[in-house]
């Protein structure tokens, strides 16, 4: 039998922004389902053991386990949440119902409102061999060691060097895996100092302006071909060197993801600064599909601090919408937009900036490019 | 191998429990996926491609990509990094293009 359940607000996705998303709606009086993959709520932060930085208002200093547990406590106290953990949405139909199969069971929910937020997936890498065991993204190796406490090698060399790179390197050093080396094709360290210190007080080699070649092994991971990039990334000949490892950790870079939203038929845009397609939503994040907000990674790729607030945006003018109105609506939302254009302040959200600027406005509204494939 | 003393993190795993693969007796924790037990006892191969029969393992860990898909309890295509593993589960490489187990 396939059950449809009627509610408020449904929210795709219980990781940081969904979860704030939901929050925000429920404390208003909205009555909302979180769908979940996973088996419990907090999507990336349940592995995120570094503190976090930026402001203080919005947990700096606080590492992201504890910032998922606070959230998720928070929720199971909250009578108007109902979470479906195991639950992976499937499908959103013209009929405005979203498809959902929950623990082995198909189950149809039908919201006034949606909010998106799918968070993102790791972009893969172009080189030999790049589908042999033991090459892994960056979250991977999070998930095996932070959450399951399993080590997933002896020797790890880390491809790319922003901040996921470097937090996961320093991660790996505290866990006892030995780092050989990290490679960065551009000629400059993506992420901060403070991270890129750390890890080389220890001793790791940052090699900039080098990429892998190939992966090297039979049915696992021996080790890697490096090679030097030159000013236009291309391979120079005879640079190779090998490095000998039992793992690859590919950090570089993650991608929205979209699915849902495309086939909502939701207006797209392509932002490298972003990520990749992301939705063109207004400032309150809503979508071009009236019943769609985003928020998160899913709207592009940025950091959990920045994520929680586009979620609290995002909820309060879905309840807002459905009927759920609250004197102090107008001045709280002000307030979380001036938090959110704070936090995207600094010379280092330059290109989050310029990103930003290409999804909003009917400018940028584009057929949706992947209309013809529904 | 798993990690015993951790500088900033407790690991508290659940019961001990066991469950098979390919014939063989392998022991987890209730609470971790499938994938993180059999990491755990050093198993790192956990499908082959279709086309080409090239070995397979976790890439995402977060049931994105596809290269986790085993068969579970007869059922081809389950997405062993986030799915619990449970006492006397059978879980086996996948066959063909992932074919029902009887």
């Amino acid at each position: 039998m396939i059950l449809l359940i009627n509610t408020d607000l449904l929210v795709i996705g219980g990781g940081p922004a969904g979860m704030t998303a939901a929050l925000k709606a429920a404390k208003k009086g909205a009555e909302v389902i979180i769908v979940e993959r996973y088996h419990e709520l907090g999507g990336q932060l349940i592995k995120q053991t570094h503190r976090f930085f930026g402001s203080k208002n919005e947990q700096a200093g606080t590492r992201g386990i504890d910032i998922a547990q606070g959230l998720t406590k928070e929720i199971q106290n909250m009578s108007e949440i109902k979470v479906l953990t195991e639950a992976t949405a499937q499908g959103y139909y013209e009929d405005k119902i979203v498809t959902v199969s929950y623990q082995n069971k198909f189950r149809k929910i039908r919201a006034k409102r949606i909010i998106i937020a799918t968070g993102a997936s790791e972009k893969m890498m172009l080189f030999l061999n790049n589908d042999l065991p033991g090459v892994y993204g960056a979250g991977a190796i999070q998930t095996l060691m932070n959450l399951y406490g399993i080590l997933p090698g002896k020797k790890v060399i880390m491809v790319g060097s922003g901040n996921i790179g470097l937090i996961v390197s320093y991660q790996l050093l505290q866990a006892g895996v030995e780092v050989k080396a990290v490679i960065e094709a551009d000629s400059e360290i993506g992420g901060y100092l403070v991270h890129a210190s750390k890890i080389r007080r220890i001793g790791v080699p940052i090699y900039t302006g080098y990429s892998v070649k190939s992966a090297i092994g039979e049915s696992f991971v021996k080790g890697a071909e490096i090679i030097k990039l030159d000013r236009n990334w291309q391979m120079i000949a005879g640079t190779e060197r090998f490095i000998k490892a039992d793992t690859i950790c590919l950090a570089v870079g993650l991608r929205p993801l979209v699915s849902l939203l495309i086939q909502a038929d939701c207006a797209m845009a392509y932002v490298p600064e972003l990520g990749g397609d992301v939705p063109i939503r207004d400032e309150n994040l809503k979508t071009t599909n009236d019943q769609i907000f985003v928020a998160g990674d899913a709207a592009g790729i940025e950091e959990a601090t920045a994520a929680m607030l586009e979620g609290e945006i995002a909820g309060l003018k879905a309840a807002t919408e459905i009927g759920y109105l609250s004197k102090d609506a107008i001045t709280e939302s002000r307030r979380l937009k001036k938090e959110l254009r704070k936090l995207r302040n600094g010379p280092i959200s330059r290109n989050i900036r310029k990103g930003l600027s290409k999804v909003r406005g009917d400018d940028n509204v584009k057929k949706n490019r992947y209309s013809h494939l529904r | 191998m798993r990690i015993n003393k951790h500088p900033i993190l407790d690991f508290n795993r659940g019961k001990k429990i066991t469950f098979q693969y390919k014939g063989q007796e392998i022991k987890a924790y209730q609470g971790e996926t499938i994938a993180a037990a059999l990491y755990a006892a050093g198993i790192k191969v956990l499908k082959k491609s279709n086309k080409y029969q090239r070995p397979r393992g976790l890439f995402c860990a977060i049931g994105n990509c596809a290269s986790c898909y085993m068969a579970v309890n007869g059922i081809p295509h389950v997405k062993t990094c986030i799915t619990k593993v449970k006492q006397d589960m059978v879980v086996e490489e996948e066959t063909g293009k992932g074919d029902i187990i009887d």
